[in-house]
């Protein structure tokens, strides 16, 4: 049990966390999903993907979470200290990836968990659609509709930005 | 060319790099002939490897100590099941009543433990923090001659013996002179075949010197108290172990009873 479970603790950090945006609250949130591992360690499918079901548990918990915390999550702004990454964005490209981040915290939830499972954990889109609970084709296309509109929200980007007045664009 | 239509499910697949080699020369010649599709994707694929730049070094961080899954495992089934923000919103709770009863009690340190409620404490906690030691668990071995007979009677004033426990399964493995908030004790600890270990608490008693035995009040060790002339004894053990406990600890009375 604990050789399949630790190699997936900073993975299921990471996840959390980008999900979160918050250190102390995403690793609260994966002891609580350890915990949970091992308490029901043997409930889970023979055969099965050990790391698609922790991270079943894992998701779950953190829409609890984001529910839970639902009132002060839709004021995103409040989030764009990006202290919660590991290293933060370097001079140049700051405020290109501060608006990318910015975009990938104002997808909805579901959209933003598929771009990281898919994007950054590496699961199969089928392994997505097991953590997740919903089918292929539901994957796919809240994959397609979440990289249209970061890709969107980047364009709406300045393209040098040092060259710009630091007036933000308001529509 | 194509044999089937591209489809954005294709596209897709293509940014994450999962197409097996022939479909993907047939998404790759579609974006070929077809620029603004190939923009589109392009713009998906630097903004994946964006993505990945900034979020996978969160995975290289050293793992806390709290998600050591080796300690969840071990103390799984002991701990609460409290979900961890209900466990919070308790911490919160608490340092607020902390902070308020210290502010309206000031002046007032509070009642400390006396007699034979404190000296179970202190075996308890002398307990929690040698009981696990596995470096030093005593300070003088069995076997070291008088020096921990002679270290006791020098710190305490008084001879006290280190009960036998062998008829019950102990081997007595040392001890050391310990603090307390009432001075100095003899700590003596035991273990069994299996690993597990009881300590022996022992000091003199300003209050309580006659106390007939009763079991320790708190739930991260189990064990029993009592006084007789003017010397308290706690034995403690593992929480789980209190019906175990309870003749040993009428064994080595018993043995005290004898020595004085």
């Amino acid at each position: 049990m604990i050789e399949l479970l630790e190699p997936l603790i900073p993975a299921l950090r990471r996840y959390a966390r980008s999900l979160l945006r918050d250190r102390t609250a995403a690793d609260d949130l994966v002891q609580d999903c350890l915990e949970r591992a091992i308490a029901h360690w043997s409930q889970r499918r023979v055969g099965g993907d050990t790391r698609s079901w922790v991270f079943t548990i894992l998701h779950n918990l953190a829409m609890t979470e984001l529910k839970r915390r639902a009132p002060r999550s839709s004021d995103i702004s409040v989030e764009s200290a990006e202290n919660w990454l590991s290293t933060p964005p370097s001079q140049e490209d700051g405020l290109h990836h501060r608006a990318l981040l910015h975009a990938l915290a104002a997808l909805p939830e579901d959209q933003r968990a598929v771009i990281l499972l898919v994007s950054i954990e590496d699961l199969s889109y089928a392994d997505a659609a097991k953590v997740l609970d919903v089918p292929i084709g539901t994957v796919m296309s809240r994959l397609s509709r979440a990289r249209e509109k970061l890709l969107k929200s980047i364009k709406d980007m300045p393209a040098e930005p040092a060259e710009r007045p630091h007036l933000r664009r308001v529509k | 060319m194509t044999s089937r239509p591209i489809t954005e499910d294709d596209l897709n697949a293509f940014v994450d790099q999962r197409l097996d080699p022939a479909r993907l020369a047939e998404v790759a010649a579609y974006l070929e002939a077809h620029p603004d599709v190939a923009e589109r994707v392009n713009g998906y694929a630097a903004q994946r490897g964006e993505l990945r730049a900034l979020l996978l070094p969160i995975s290289d961080e050293p793992v806390p100590a709290a998600l050591n899954v080796r300690h969840i495992a071990e103390g799984h089934g002991r701990r609460s099941r409290l979900p961890w923000w209900a466990a919070a919103a308790a911490a919160v709770l608490l340092i607020g009543l902390g902070g308020a009863g210290g502010w309206t009690m000031r002046g007032w340190s509070g009642p400390p433990l006396q007699g034979i409620a404190s000296l179970g404490q202190e075996a308890a906690d002398n307990y929690a923090v040698y009981g696990p030691d596995h470096v030093r668990p005593v300070e003088l071995r069995a076997g070291a001659g008088t020096e921990l007979a002679d270290w006791i009677s020098t710190r305490l004033g008084r001879q006290i013996a280190a009960p036998d426990l062998e008829a019950s399964g102990y081997r007595f493995m040392g001890g050391r002179v310990v603090a307390t908030p009432h001075g100095p004790a003899a700590l003596f600890m035991y273990d069994n075949d299996r690993g597990t270990r009881l300590v022996m608490l022992s000091r003199p008693m300003a209050v309580d010197h006659d106390v007939p035995m009763q079991p320790l009040s708190q739930a991260a060790a189990s064990g029993f108290s009592w006084a007789a002339k003017g010397m308290g004894y706690s034995l403690v053990g593992p929480a789980d172990a209190q019906s175990l406990l309870h003749p040993i600890a009428d064994e080595v009375r018993r043995q005290i009873g004898n020595d004085a």
